[in-house]
């Protein structure tokens, strides 16, 4: 027990944020004093039996320090040209990549450190009033390590009845600093949305090169029938350890709608939990994950009806190819006084290679009686029947097995409602598979 | 244009044809007839190379080429088609799309320019009217959610694009009412040149009405035991196949 405390110890103490209100203290307090009670997962523990993270416990890390990373660097992950962008560099909120200046004013949004140490009292206060209220620290250890590091990251605060026209994109940058070892950031984002509101948001996770770890966590509060339209794109360096969780509630008529690319890191684990909290809420958590080489990608999803009257939908899709892994775990809670929900879930997976694995689990809890709850998995090798089809219709078995594994991932792609970031995730996820299939053409 | 010698084939260590001949010249039709599991089928697919299939011997010459060396997607470059008994449905590629590319496919083969999307979208404007196809049928992904009769249609468009020089029609009147029949027979007919030949592959007499064959074939347990002109499969159709299989 000793040892285990004084190997996390340096997780926990190595760089204490600059003070702030009590409260936030106090939050703080509770992530640290959490994360040493749990520590880092194992593959004993259900939830990451697949998943190892030794390479992350064992690692040699480090508090990331500021880089002086540049707009140009950064122009092929920024999405359209009228994007309001905020821009995150290990960890830190940059006022200088970032763009806000064209914001409408029902919405706020920027450096969270600025609003937990000053800002608008309105603002500290929403911010008060959300932080750490979704983010389970209690059994996650990864949201209690990034909550005992709490201390900057973004906010997007919208106003009750805005209708924001232009996409938000927050763009999360991990880029070498001056020290040495692998860095580690913890970023936050926070987003409340408000009654009747409208918005679509972007949250990108990108970094320039080479190893290091981003432990983020996002909580979304969407208020009373609002409708938020929202993407996460991971796109880490190759050699990025990448974990994440997402926490969402929805209230009363809203509509939440999430789609997530995971396209790069080395291990990457993105948790995904939307809790609808009040009757006639829509949320729908959509995915598409590309891994080959030795990465592995692990999604877990947690959607949990609360109330009456609320439909959930889910489709997550992979491609994985050389000796890749995957995790899906797709967990839907249906609480007793849930009635009338629809729940469909899907989960699908190409297996390109024989060394790509998925293990995959639908997990369906449910406490009351009158519910439409359906899920079903495929996975498995490119459909022999449809490539036969195509070839005899004059397509080369590459034209016909390209044809059928952009299909594949097409229904995931097709429902970006972001034109630039369609075109971008297609490119780079186009990219990436032409690459996996010329060497396994090769080989 | 066809020359078929003393094939045969297995599907899973099963035999299925034991020595087929056949010889199919441009402008002819022949009709394929024979039971239930007599390899009628089979003789299609192995012609339009499915997987499935193995090669066990004989030689099949198309145009003096070997046929049976050629990948699926070279014969049907080189203008072999086979209209599926089961057309496969594809989630997520638009028909028109897939189309397309297979137009292409074969224009760039042979040295044509390939279509863009305006010259395409009036060329199958015309083909479609003819075999009433309708725009959703286009927009939608191939054969997904089709009726039976929309995907039969939908295979007999395909060949209408692509104009191939021999046809093969697999059993292509299996559940098709009176009208989708007729439809599907004009689209055939509409093909039917001095420089094409077709290959019908039915159970039943009754398309025949309306494609005429010049040559019927019966098949039995893997051989043709019985060839004639178009007056045999009437003949087939008063009596029955047992006269045959007992012969």
């Amino acid at each position: 027990m000793t040892q285990v405390a004084e190997k996390l110890h340096p997780w926990v103490s190595a760089a204490p944020p600059v003070a702030g209100p009590r409260w936030l203290q106090a939050l703080r307090e509770r992530g640290t004093a959490r994360f040493r009670a749990l520590g880092f997962p194992t593959v004993r523990d259900e939830e990451w039996r697949f998943t190892n993270v030794s390479p992350i416990s064992n690692g040699d890390f480090r508090p990331a320090g500021p880089s002086p990373v540049t707009l140009n660097r950064l122009a092929q992950f920024i999405y359209g040209d009228a994007a309001h962008r905020l821009v995150v560099v290990n960890g830190r909120f940059s006022p200088e990549l970032s763009r806000l200046d064209g914001l409408p004013q029902t919405v706020r949004a920027g450096s969270l450190a600025g609003v937990l140490h000053g800002g608008q009292q309105e603002d500290s206060d929403l911010a008060q009033e959300h932080l750490g209220a979704l983010a389970d620290v209690d059994d996650r250890a990864f949201a209690a390590l990034n909550t005992a590091h709490l201390d900057d990251g973004a906010y997007v605060f919208i106003a009750d009845g805005a209708v924001v026209e232009d996409p938000l994109q927050i763009l999360f940058v991990s880029s070498p600093d001056a020290g040495s070892g692998a860095p580690v950031s913890h970023p936050r984002l926070l987003v409340v949305a408000g009654e009747n509101s409208q918005a679509r948001m972007v949250e990108t996770y990108v970094g320039t090169g080479g190893s290091y770890f981003t432990n983020g966590v996002t909580e979304v509060v969407v208020g009373e029938g609002a409708v938020l339209d929202h993407y996460k794109v991971q796109q880490e360096s190759l050699a990025a350890f990448h974990i994440a969780s997402m926490h969402v509630r929805a209230a009363r008529s809203s509509t939440f709608s999430s789609h997530s690319f995971s396209l790069g890191g080395k291990l990457v684990r993105n948790d995904a939990i939307a809790t609808l909290d009040g009757q006639g809420a829509e949320v729908t958590l959509n995915g598409l994950y590309l891994a080959d080489g030795e990465r592995l990608v692990d999604n877990h999803t947690t959607i949990d009806h609360a109330q009456p009257h609320c439909p959930s939908h889910e489709i997550y899709k992979g491609i994985l190819g050389g000796t890749a892994r995957a995790v899906f775990n797709g967990k839907i809670i249906v609480r007793q006084d849930a009635q009338k929900t629809d729940a469909k879930q899907t989960n699908r997976a190409l297996l390109l290679t024989d060394g790509a694995l998925i293990n995959t689990k639908p997990q369906l809890e449910i406490f009351a009686d009158d519910v439409k709850c359906t899920h079903g998995a495929a996975i498995g090798q490119l459909d022999e029947d449809a490539l036969f089809y195509l070839r005899a219709r004059g397509l080369t078995q590459a034209e016909a097995r390209d044809m059928l594994i952009h299909a594949f991932a097409g229904e995931i792609i097709h429902r970006v409602k972001v034109e630039p970031l369609r075109l971008a995730i297609e490119t780079e996820l186009y990219a990436q598979l032409a690459r996996d299939l010329a060497e396994i053409d090769a080989a | 244009m066809l020359q078929v010698k003393n094939l045969q084939a297995q599907a899973e260590g099963k035999e299925i044809l034991r020595g087929i001949n056949l010889e199919v010249s441009a402008g002819e039709v022949h009709a394929i007839m024979g039971p239930n599991g007599s390899g009628k089928s089979t003789l299609a697919r192995v012609l339009a190379g499915h997987p499935e299939y193995e090669v066990t011997g004989g030689t099949v010459l198309f145009e003096g080429r070997d046929l049976l060396e050629m990948e699926p997607d070279e014969r049907a470059r080189e203008g072999v088609f086979m209209a599926f008994q089961y057309p496969v449905e594809i989630a997520g590629v638009n028909n028109a799309y897939f189309l397309k590319a297979a137009l292409n496919a074969k224009r760039k083969h042979h040295g044509q320019q390939e279509l863009d999307a305006v010259e395409f979208m009036a060329l199958i404007r015309e083909r479609a009217k003819a075999l009433d196809i309708e725009q959703g049928m286009l927009n939608r992904a191939v054969n997904e959610g089709f009726s039976g009769g929309e995907k039969k249609r939908n295979e007999i468009f395909q060949m209408a694009l692509l104009e191939p020089k021999l046809a093969i029609l697999d059993e292509t009147d299996s559940g098709l009412d009176i009208d989708a029949l007729k439809i599907v027979s004009h689209g055939v007919n509409a093909l039917r040149s001095p420089d094409r030949a077709t290959i019908v592959v039915t159970h039943y007499q009754r398309l025949l009405n309306y494609i005429v064959p010049d040559y019927v074939h019966v098949l039995s347990a893997g051989r043709i035991v019985k060839s004639g002109g178009k007056e045999l499969a009437l003949e087939l159709e008063q009596k029955g196949y047992g006269w045959i299989e007992a012969a």
